[in-house]
């Protein structure tokens, strides 16, 4: 980005209960390109940070279970829309961060974008195709439905900065959790960026809160913390086994992918979107 | 009282609403319309013409082309050429962005879709801004998304459309049947030849521009006006694989004959003569207006209308009485005034129709007690009505009226209700009204009709089948089960 004039540079900060706060304990961490660059000095979120973000989680959680599946994904359709509308932004952090030419990052970028639209398109589905009646043998109306598990937290992808990260986060929000995100420690940028579109995306406060820092300081208070249902390991890397036993103290929900889920180009299917919805069966009497 | 008090007191009981109509500055209407084929309208003039009016005050909006059978011609092979060239080879994920952006156009170009469909419609702003339109931009939405997900929509792992679909429609809900129409069908990757109602074509054409201005590719989707003869060419092209059809029984029975010999995939909406059940333990207030919504909605221009009201005979004087003081309330007139209930009849054909029917009423017996509104002089009106003392051999209980005339019968057990409801050769939808959810489900498996509303009526959405039984026609749109429709399973 060479120019004659000076240019301003962001001071990225995190995105908790829709306010971008710096890390409560006042640290940042250095944030370096693949090719060396220095890109910034971004938030180091603390135990502090996450515990916030867990409790704005779970309050914003209920509303946005409640909103119409239509306005969900309407609601992840903007999104689309204002990453659509910024690509190149994202497209020069995607190049920076992952060390990829100026092509391939458009490309990332194009997948993460219809990746989004992909979820989009399934908050009014979700119920058609995970749900149904059951035939009992009896005077009753039987049916199951499936309801999101409730607060998710997220261990973000470290190498796909954009397309892993919303692959990750796009389907818990699709079926009405709310999410609290652990974003790639080294190449945390991307996310932030994704953050700020939320914003201007009609994501309620709380939905979505990401978060930069160390996988080994957070991804244990995420996986121990009672008040979050669920957790995605995708990227935990060697930690994911011991914080899958963390989770097992409130039964949590566990995601782990496989090595195939790294594969962030291939139709993603519903593995994810089935992760984290509970299935509740009603019964109902029949009769005058 | 006082005297002042009597004074305000007779100010507040005729206090009237000032009028509040909805701006036509919005729109512009062209004069003249082509026809929408292979991405461009054609030149007007090169056409025979056909006026389409405002119901409400029968002014001329403007002058329609009257497509051919050559015209038709030209639709379909332009439809089929896309189909083989660009739609059926598109990635699912691309055709729903095309989806995706003609639901965000129709939402932002909503207003102008509501004055124009009200104008040339005759339905109230009030429920083509509130219902009509943001129903179709949904519709949209909703097929966009399965557009990319057609292998889980429970038709096995890769189903394929069916080819050039030719859809008609009628001129109820004239932009929102066309959103029924061409989301799944475009969803699921055929291509369309669109036929609009001869009297309300104008949203289609409004449809169109916003087609180009997604710049959906040349020829998906080709949109024909005219009247019956054009729809009949469309119905017997060869090159089409597939006619959805909403109107008429007596017409989709004249269609499912032609097709047969071809064997052309065939969907049929047809009439409907949708009985409303309100049992004595119904919550009475909302049953009351579920009642008013379910056949004065839309001036009753709706197949899945509530026309036969079903009261259980303890509290049939009660449900009569506060009736007929609703209705009273009911705001006839200006379809454009925003307070409006009840808009215009559509059409002077339409209107000698309901006549014909409520004279029959009237002969064989019934007793009618219609509003004593004053109807405006110019345009197409009918006040509501109800008629009570109707026995189910008469025939405003058996045939569709399609106006805003409501007949009343009673019953007394559930058996009866579910017999007398299921007296019909139609079976669209029907209402039930009760506070026992037990007792709504068990009415609810008995009655034969593709819909039940239970303590609600005239509910619809993307997401959940409309369709019919027996003879109101086969086929859903709407929901997973609306893809079938559009495809080779």
């Amino acid at each position: 980005m060479s120019s004659d004039r000076l240019d301003v540079r962001k001071t990225y900060k995190l995105l908790i209960n829709g306010a971008f706060p710096r890390s409560e304990s006042g640290r940042t961490y250095e944030v370096i390109a693949a090719n060396g660059a220095f890109l910034g000095n971004v938030a180091r979120a603390s135990r502090k940070d996450l515990r916030e973000a867990v409790v704005a989680a779970r309050a914003a959680q209920p509303k946005w279970q409640a909103a119409t599946a239509y306005n969900r994904g309407q609601v992840l359709y903007r999104m689309a829309e204002m990453i659509e509308s910024r690509r190149d932004e994202f497209a020069f952090h995607v190049a920076q961060s992952e060390q990829h030419n100026d092509r391939d990052a458009q490309l990332i970028v194009s997948a993460a974008i219809d990746r989004v639209v992909w979820y989009a398109g399934w908050t009014d589905k979700i119920a058609q195709v995970l749900g149904g009646t059951n035939p009992v043998a009896g005077p009753f109306f039987n049916f199951s439905i499936p309801t999101p598990t409730g607060v998710i937290g997220v261990i973000a992808p470290q190498e796909s900065s954009l397309l892993g990260f919303v692959s990750c986060v796009a389907p818990p929000l699709a079926a009405g959790n709310a999410v609290v995100v652990v974003s790639s420690t080294t190449r945390p940028i991307p996310s932030l960026l994704l953050g700020e579109v939320t914003a201007t995306a009609d994501v309620p406060g709380g939905v979505l809160n990401i978060l930069s820092g160390e996988v080994a300081e957070l991804g244990p208070v995420l996986a121990q913390h009672e008040d979050v249902d669920g957790v995605d390991l995708t990227g935990a890397g060697d930690l994911a086994p011991t914080l899958a036993a963390d989770a097992s103290g409130s039964i949590k929900r566990v995601f782990r992918a496989t090595t195939a889920d790294h594969d962030w180009a291939v139709d993603p299917g519903t593995r994810r979107l089935r992760a984290f919805v509970e299935t509740s069966t009603v019964w109902h009497t029949v009769g005058q | 009282m006082s005297e002042l008090q009597h004074q305000t007191w007779s100010r507040l009981n005729d206090l009237e609403y000032a009028p509040a109509p909805e701006s036509r500055d919005i729109v512009s209407i062209r004069p003249n319309y082509g026809l929408f084929i292979d991405g461009q309208f054609t030149d007007p003039g090169s056409h025979q013409g056909f006026q389409t009016i405002n119901p409400a005050t029968e002014a001329p909006l403007a002058t329609v082309a009257l497509g051919s059978a050559a015209d038709v011609s030209r639709a379909v092979i332009s439809a089929r050429r896309a189909y083989d060239q660009v739609w059926s080879q598109m990635p699912g994920k691309e055709r729903a962005k095309y989806l995706f952006r003609i639901a965000r156009l129709i939402q932002e170009r909503s207003r102008e879709l509501a004055v124009v469909e009200t104008l040339d419609n005759g339905k109230p702003i009030r429920e083509s801004r509130d219902v009509d339109v943001p129903l179709a931009a949904a519709h949209f939405f909703y097929y966009a998304g399965w557009a990319d997900k057609l292998e889980h929509a429970g038709f096995g792992a890769q189903p394929r459309p069916l080819g050039v679909a030719g859809q008609i429609i009628p001129w109820n809900f004239p932009l929102l049947m066309a959103a029924w129409k061409l989301a799944p069908a475009l969803a699921a990757g055929n291509t369309c030849v669109l036929k609009p109602a001869e009297t309300t074509p104008l949203s289609a054409l409004i449809l169109a521009e916003i087609l180009q201005q997604a710049e959906i590719p040349p020829g998906v989707v080709n949109i024909v006006t005219g009247d019956g003869s054009t729809g009949a060419a469309l119905v017997s092209h060869p090159g089409v694989d597939k006619i959805a059809f909403t109107g008429s029984t007596e017409i989709g029975r004249r269609i499912q004959r032609e097709l047969a010999p071809s064997g052309t995939h065939v969907t049929l909406e047809l009439g409907g003569k949708g009985a409303n059940i309100i049992f004595e333990d119904a919550p009475l207030d909302q049953a009351i207006e579920g009642i008013i919504d379910g056949i004065f909605f839309n001036q009753g221009h709706v197949c899945c209308a509530g026309s036969r009201l079903l009261v259980q005979e303890s509290i049939a004087d009660e449900v009569q009485r506060r009736l007929v003081r609703r209705i009273e309330q009911l705001r006839v007139g200006d379809p454009m005034d925003k307070n409006t209930d009840v808009g215009a009849i559509n059409s002077a054909e339409q209107l000698s129709r309901i006549h014909e029917l409520v004279d029959a009423g009237v002969a064989e017996g019934a007793s009618r007690y219609s509003t004593t509104c004053t109807l405006p002089d110019k345009g197409f009106w009918f006040a509501p009505t109800v008629f009570t003392e109707v026995s189910q051999t008469h025939r405003i209980a058996r045939e569709e009226i399609f106006g805003p005339v409501l007949s009343v019968l009673t019953f007394r057990t559930p058996e009866e209700a579910v017999a007398k409801a299921n007296n019909t050769t139609y079976g669209l939808a029907c209402g039930v009204w009760s506070e026992k959810g037990s007792r709504t489900l068990w009415v609810a498996e008995r009655l034969r009709a593709g819909v039940i509303w239970s303590n609600t009526y005239n509910k619809f959405d993307p997401t959940s089948p409309f369709g019919g039984v027996r003879e109101s026609g086969f086929g859903r749109e709407g929901g997973r089960h609306g893809l079938e429709a559009y495809l080779n399973v």
